[in-house]
């Protein structure tokens, strides 16, 4: 009997391609980035040569043709050594799934530059004055003719919003239209001006930017993402948030975990035979650690699966699973960087040692906060009033 | 007479931006139903018809209009009478 011979495709292994770049361009640049509170810019010219921006665009408009399984360890091995870089990265693969699931032909030839050019895009989703929900705009499009309109944003947040190539950006759909009624916008830069605000002078993900501007625009009417942006953030720009979000958060603490376990093999070197208190520690984190990856991991390889029924995605019952996913995930963030801290002892509280936490820790309580944890507790509760099914 | 009462349960619960109901077949999403209170709405509709609306049911499309919301308000207690 003749045996069938599969063809070997050596496809590119991106996340083996980020752990190179994380190490020899991320690692050295992270703590000034931290200190200096400026953009990554090192970091995203090594992702550009590698094409890492377009991974997500499909093969046929020149992209990489990723999953999000692929995309997610891309920002795991990033967030290991820079959580800034890895964020950043994080929320403009965000606005590329919007824009390739969503775009109206119009915009074809945009994600074509994104991929030819690697464009990076931003987001202007926060606005002033609407308490953190990002599901109501007070800005709203309004029409000039000539088949153009008019915008302006008090954008509380624009994360690398100076640094990006476009931005896409929420607002009312007409100025008559309910807060609730938004579309999103498409900005190639250019398009747009923005006039500085509040400065991002934070603890944590000090990297991104994200400070305040007022947005304003002019732009093509027949470039508007006319999917209402309710269907958007549900079925694409919600779930790619919690999922990408939720590998910045597990890199984050595979790399300070993997620091509590350096320091742990040192120490049992210095004394053989004796295993140090701190292994058991180490065991116990890392058990949490390996929950948390598969929590994160089949998040994303669910969310690849169910993209061919985006019908499925629509429902409460996704909506609660992806609320979770933010809720345990930054939880455990919090949590692993604290067990790698007292594994690591003064070792890790020292900001002058190879160990050191301190970013680590900064950065991880940035998570709860991002879309905070209550506000998301209080989204899953009023779910479960009609919810069926656990 | 079903989609009187969806009426009046919307106008209660719906929260929408203008005091007038849109017609029954505009979209309640443009008319500035949150999912915040469609989660209401509901509630209201299970109350009113002594209904639970099942798992498959739970989709922004199921609420987008009056005419959707009676669609499937009869289809369930449709199923519900046939069985019993």
């Amino acid at each position: 009997m003749a045996a069938i011979v599969l063809p070997l495709v050596n496809q590119r292994d991106i996340g083996r391609v980020a752990v190179d770049i994380a190490t020899s361009v991320l690692r050295p640049a992270a703590d000034e980035v931290d200190r200096q509170a400026r953009f990554p810019a090192e970091a995203f010219e090594a992702l550009r040569s590698e094409r890492l921006l377009s991974a997500l665009v499909p093969v046929n408009l020149g992209g990489g043709g990723a999953s999000v399984v692929e995309i997610g360890a891309v920002i795991e091995a990033l967030a290991q050594e820079c959580a800034s870089t890895a964020m950043i990265y994080a929320m403009h693969q965000i606005q590329v799934a919007c824009l390739v699931r969503y775009r109206p032909p119009t915009l074809d030839s945009l994600l074509r530059l994104v991929a030819e050019r690697e464009l990076l895009l931003a987001s202007a989703t926060t606005e002033v004055g609407v308490g953190g929900d990002v599901r109501t705009s007070r800005c709203a499009v309004e029409a000039t003719g000539n088949g153009r309109y008019r915008i302006s944003k008090e954008a509380s947040v624009i994360s690398y919003g100076q640094e990006a190539d476009g931005i896409l950006v929420t607002a009312r759909r007409n100025p008559n239209s309910p807060a609730s009624d938004q579309v999103v916008l498409v900005l190639r830069r250019g398009e747009y001006e923005l006039e500085p605000r509040q400065t991002w002078e934070t603890l944590g993900f000090r990297g991104t930017c994200s400070h305040g501007f007022l947005l304003t625009a002019t732009g093509a009417i027949d470039e508007i993402i006319d999917t209402p942006y309710a269907e958007v953030s549900a079925v694409t720009m919600l779930p790619m948030s919690h999922i990408t979000w939720a590998h910045v958060w597990l890199g984050l603490a595979e790399g300070a975990i993997s620091k509590a376990h350096a320091h742990v093999r040192t120490i049992a070197r210095l004394t053989p035979g004796v295993p140090p208190p701190a292994a058991l520690r180490l065991a116990e984190a890392m058990a949490e650690l390996h929950v948390f990856r598969s929590l994160v991991h089949g998040a994303a390889s669910d969310y690849d699966a169910a993209l061919r029924f985006p019908d499925r995605l629509d429902t409460m019952a996704f909506a609660i699973r992806m609320n979770n996913l933010k809720l345990s995930s930054s939880t455990m963030v919090v949590d692993l960087v604290g067990r790698a801290l007292r594994i690591c002892g003064l070792a890790g509280y020292r900001e002058d040692s190879p160990l050191s936490l301190g970013r680590a820790l900064r950065d991880a309580h940035g998570a709860a906060l991002m879309v905070n944890n209550d506000r998301i507790f209080h989204s899953t509760a009023q779910l479960l009033l009609v919810a069926k099914g656990v | 007479m079903l989609t009187e009462r969806i009426r009046v349960l919307v106008r209660a619960h719906g929260r929408l931006a203008d005091a007038a109901l849109p017609a029954d077949a505009a979209d309640l999403y443009r008319a500035g139903l949150s999912s915040h209170a469609s989660v209401n709405l509901m509630l209201a509709i299970e109350d009113a018809f002594d209904i639970e609306f099942p798992e498959s049911y739970l989709k922004r499309s199921t609420f987008e209009s009056i005419n959707a919301i009676a669609r499937a308000v009869e289809a369930i207690t449709s199923e519900v009478s046939s069985t019993t």
